[in-house]
């Protein structure tokens, strides 16, 4: 069930800012929201701040950029006040991130079933021999049919949608309560990208954790979230329960709703967003 | 845009307009552009100004030297040590040695700009046409080039030396033809990069000849490493030209060629350093003065240089 | 009336993958044919098959009546132009948007250049101040107009399309699909369009070929998908999984 009981994410005027030669470009400007044991998507387009915001919970934005908030919290505690190795002890154990394509975010040179077993030994002291035996069975919970075999193949090795199941297992081993999913089926095929969203969907459910799905997938986000959040050059414009997308009130999500090619309706020319200056302000 | 509009606006926005109204306004701006970003380097502009200083003495050798770098006063003025007559000391010779270092830099120019200007080329056409062509051309084209390789350069030099005769236009033609390999190489792995992109297959689909394509789209992506390379092979280039001179088979004297002079300075380094230190010393500092410039190329010119 | 495209059990064999196996298709003059598929179909490999960008092992390709060889002559590329997927790499890095369209022209020794890249770059919405850009000053939709306007500017009767908006940002797209639209109907072109995106090809279309694993699976009308009358099941999962996520596990 949606949103009741602890709130685990709550950020309020989250701010990345990064330096440039020509002057500070924010890319996330005064974000908020919070997060219970739900499901929240982040729609945006490309340059809408949507990943950095991502990125700024995890603890990922890159150095010379800086992060500021109001609170960002996660189950109570202060992330951007903790030291750097605390924010690392959480990471993994308690908030994960899944990213877009893994081609690039596995380790091409290490199986697979040995990055599985180094993320779960990093955040708990088990025996290797039972390290993989839980890496086998959480290769066996994203439906991959025969864990042995993949757990000795490389990255390189498996199709688009196998790689991206290896990854959530990677990143689930450890018990998170919190995923951040940065688009993570936007480089898969589109019969493939259901099974994983119905994998994914399936282990949030069970576990009883808190989702983030980044996307610029409004269609997908909508039938996937239980509440969606839109986001327009580093600005939160709407915030609405995923049911509702479809009555949305600000322009900004409207036109990009009614802009999109749809099977059986035929609109030509189709409906082109016009960009106002004020939605960025 | 006309005169008077471009006058008004300052030239900085002109160059940085990011609507350009011309050809000429946008490579301008293009160019200004890799400036600022060389410029803004501390250690390119020091290597910058090296070379410029190298420029400046080897064009006004004649107006810098205080005394003639071939005749010198044997009577009196044998290996005297740096004052205020004679800047540098005097060789054995009696020959000012700074008036011979500021006539050498003419040498050194002529060596390292024609040695440039003939490998370059040849490297670029023989690693262009080797990437694209591909199949027999590229292996042919490239085991010559591996053949080249195989030598140590100045063992290559020396032979092609002994061949040809010694003398500093020899001496060119020798360093020349063993420096062209690596920037074949460069060329060839630049063009393999961009062979199949689809810009390359765009304009193959428009029906361009294979010269063509080499010549006016795959060319201009090699140029900036080949820059670099070239520039931070300079320093190189002088060392073997002084190889070759400091072996008598470079520049013959009286050649005040930078090298032969520390050769001929090498029986008097414990007591008269001067002799040999000088000339060793610009051949130092020129040298540095291409490899911070050549760096410095290489951070203006690849935009993948990490700025966000 | 001769078919635009026409292509008999074309096979295109990479080493020893068998990209294409044997697929057949016919486009008539002033049609918008589309090519559905996911990686691995084999529809990027048919596009660049006819424009000649890939080795054909076995099978015809006629155009405007005409089979095709192993190479394709000047006159080919003044009938079909192709617009790629990634705007990001289609364009010359070190050219601005001036040469780029100059140099068509100049291949094929066309006079009064200068009028025709005005007129291409009205056409596809640029203004005069975009001329002298270099690509990377572009945006992604500013350059894959780029790129239309060099494929339009040798006048050619069929535009090959690759995924020509997936890279793009969903309003971007709208605007590219009109302005592909737009050029279609002024100019009465002959589309072969790819995609994976079933909405796009439904939207620009009239008919479409799905391609599974180098094979062809079914053609039908874009009308057909509206009213899900397909025949194939491989057909009927692409239509669900464009409508979006269905079946949430309950939860608790």
């Amino acid at each position: 069930m949606s949103g009741a009981g602890d709130t685990l994410l709550q950020a309020e005027d989250l701010r990345v800012t990064f330096p440039t030669r020509t002057g500070a470009v924010e890319a996330v400007r005064g974000v908020s929201f919070s997060l219970g044991r739900e499901r929240l998507g982040i729609v945006g387009e490309s340059g809408s701040g949507k990943s950095q915001t991502g990125r700024a919970i995890m603890g990922l934005t890159p150095p010379h950029a800086r992060v500021t908030a109001a609170k960002l919290a996660f189950d109570g505690i202060d992330l951007l006040a903790l030291p750097a190795a605390k924010r690392r002890a959480l990471r993994g154990k308690r908030i994960a991130m899944i990213l877009q394509d893994p081609k690039y975010s596995l380790d091409p040179v290490m199986t697979i079933g040995r990055q599985i077993v180094e993320a779960l030994r990093a955040h708990e002291s088990v025996s290797r021999t039972e390290a993989r035996e839980r890496a086998l069975e959480m290769l066996a919970a994203v439906q991959i049919r025969d864990p042995g075999r993949v757990f000795d193949l490389h990255p390189h090795e498996v199709s688009g949608g196998m790689g991206q199941r290896a990854m959530i297992a990677m990143m689930l081993i450890a018990g998170p309560e919190l995923l951040i999913a940065d688009e993570p089926t936007s480089a898969l095929d589109v019969t493939v990208q259901l099974d994983v969203l119905a994998i994914l969907d399936r282990l949030v459910a069970e576990r009883g954790m808190g989702l983030i799905f980044i996307s610029h997938d409004l269609r997908l986000v909508s039938s996937f979230c239980d509440r969606a959040v839109v986001m327009y050059a580093g600005k939160v414009v709407e915030q609405v329960p995923a049911s509702e997308l479809r009555n949305a009130q600000h322009p900004y999500t409207r036109g990009l709703l009614d802009c999109m090619p749809r099977i059986g309706a035929d609109r030509h020319p189709l409906p082109v967003l016009e960009r106002k200056a004020e939605w960025a302000a | 845009m006309p005169v008077s509009t471009a006058a008004r606006l300052s030239r900085r926005e002109w160059l940085l307009s990011e609507r350009p109204a011309s050809r000429m306004q946008a490579r301008l701006g293009r160019a200004y552009v890799t400036w600022r970003r060389f410029s803004a380097n501390r250690l390119a502009m020091v290597g910058l100004f090296i070379i410029v200083a190298l420029l400046l003495v080897a064009a006004f050798a004649g107006q810098l030297a205080t005394h003639s770098p071939i005749v010198g006063d044997l009577k009196n003025a044998r290996l005297l040590p740096p004052s205020a007559q004679y800047w540098f000391g005097t060789d054995d010779l009696g020959r000012d040695i700074y008036s011979r270092i500021v006539h050498g830099s003419r040498l050194t120019l002529f060596v390292v700009v024609l040695v440039a200007v003939i490998a370059a080329p040849i490297g670029l056409v023989v690693g262009t046409v080797a990437g694209y062509a591909g199949g027999l051309v590229d292996a042919v084209l490239m085991r010559v080039t591996d053949i080249f390789l195989a030598f140590p350069k100045l063992i290559l030099a020396l032979a092609f030396v002994a061949a040809l005769g010694p003398g500093i236009e020899n001496a060119v033609l020798a360093i020349a033809i063993t420096s062209w390999p690596p920037y074949a190489r460069i060329a060839r792995a630049e063009t393999l990069t961009v062979r199949n992109s689809d810009y390359i297959k765009a304009v193959e689909l428009m029906g361009a000849s294979a010269f063509r394509i080499v010549l006016r789209h795959i060319m201009p992506l090699c140029l900036s490493s080949l820059i670099v390379r070239v520039t931070l092979d300079m320093a190189g280039i002088i060392l073997t030209a002084a190889g070759l001179g400091f072996l008598g088979l470079g520049a013959q004297p009286p050649l005040p060629e930078w090298g032969a002079m520390i050769a001929s300075g090498r029986r008097f380094i414990l007591d008269q350093w001067w002799v040999a230190g000088a000339p060793g010393f610009a051949i130092l500092i020129v040298s540095l003065g291409f490899n911070l410039l050549g760096d410095g190329l290489r951070d203006a010119l690849d935009p993948r240089s990490g700025e966000q | 009336m001769s078919a635009a495209v026409a292509i008999d059990r074309l096979e295109v064999v990479f080493d020893r993958f068998r990209a294409l196996k044997g697929v057949s298709l016919a486009v008539q003059p002033g049609e918008s044919f589309g090519l559905v598929g996911e990686s691995g179909s084999g529809k990027s490999t048919l596009l660049r098959a006819i424009a000649g960008l890939s080795p054909v092992t076995s099978g015809t390709i006629a155009v405007n009546g005409r089979p095709l060889g192993k190479r394709r002559d000047k006159a080919f590329y003044r009938q079909v132009q192709m617009v790629f997927q990634d705007p990001y790499g289609s364009l010359h890095p070190r050219q601005t948007v001036d040469r780029l369209l100059q140099e068509p022209l100049a291949i094929h020794g066309i006079a009064d250049g200068e009028k025709r890249i005005q007129r291409a770059l009205d056409e596809v919405g640029l203004g005069s101040g975009f001329r002298f850009r270099y690509s990377h000053q572009l945006s992604g939709g500013q350059r894959q107009r780029v790129a239309i306007a060099r494929a339009l500017i040798l006048e050619p009767s069929i535009l090959l399309l690759d995924e020509p908006t997936s890279a793009l940002d969903a309003s971007v797209q709208a605007e590219v699909l009109n302005l592909l639209e737009e050029v279609r109907r002024s100019r009465g072109l002959t589309f072969l369009m790819v995609s994976h995106d079933l909405a796009v090809i439904a939207h620009m279309c009239g008919r479409l070929m799905v391609m599974e694993n180098g094979e062809a699976v079914e053609t039908l009308a874009a009308l057909d998908l509206a009213t899900r009358n397909v025949s194939q099941a491989y057909t009927r999962r692409l239509l669900v999984a464009s409508e979006g996520f269905a079946g949430r596990a309950r939860t608790g």
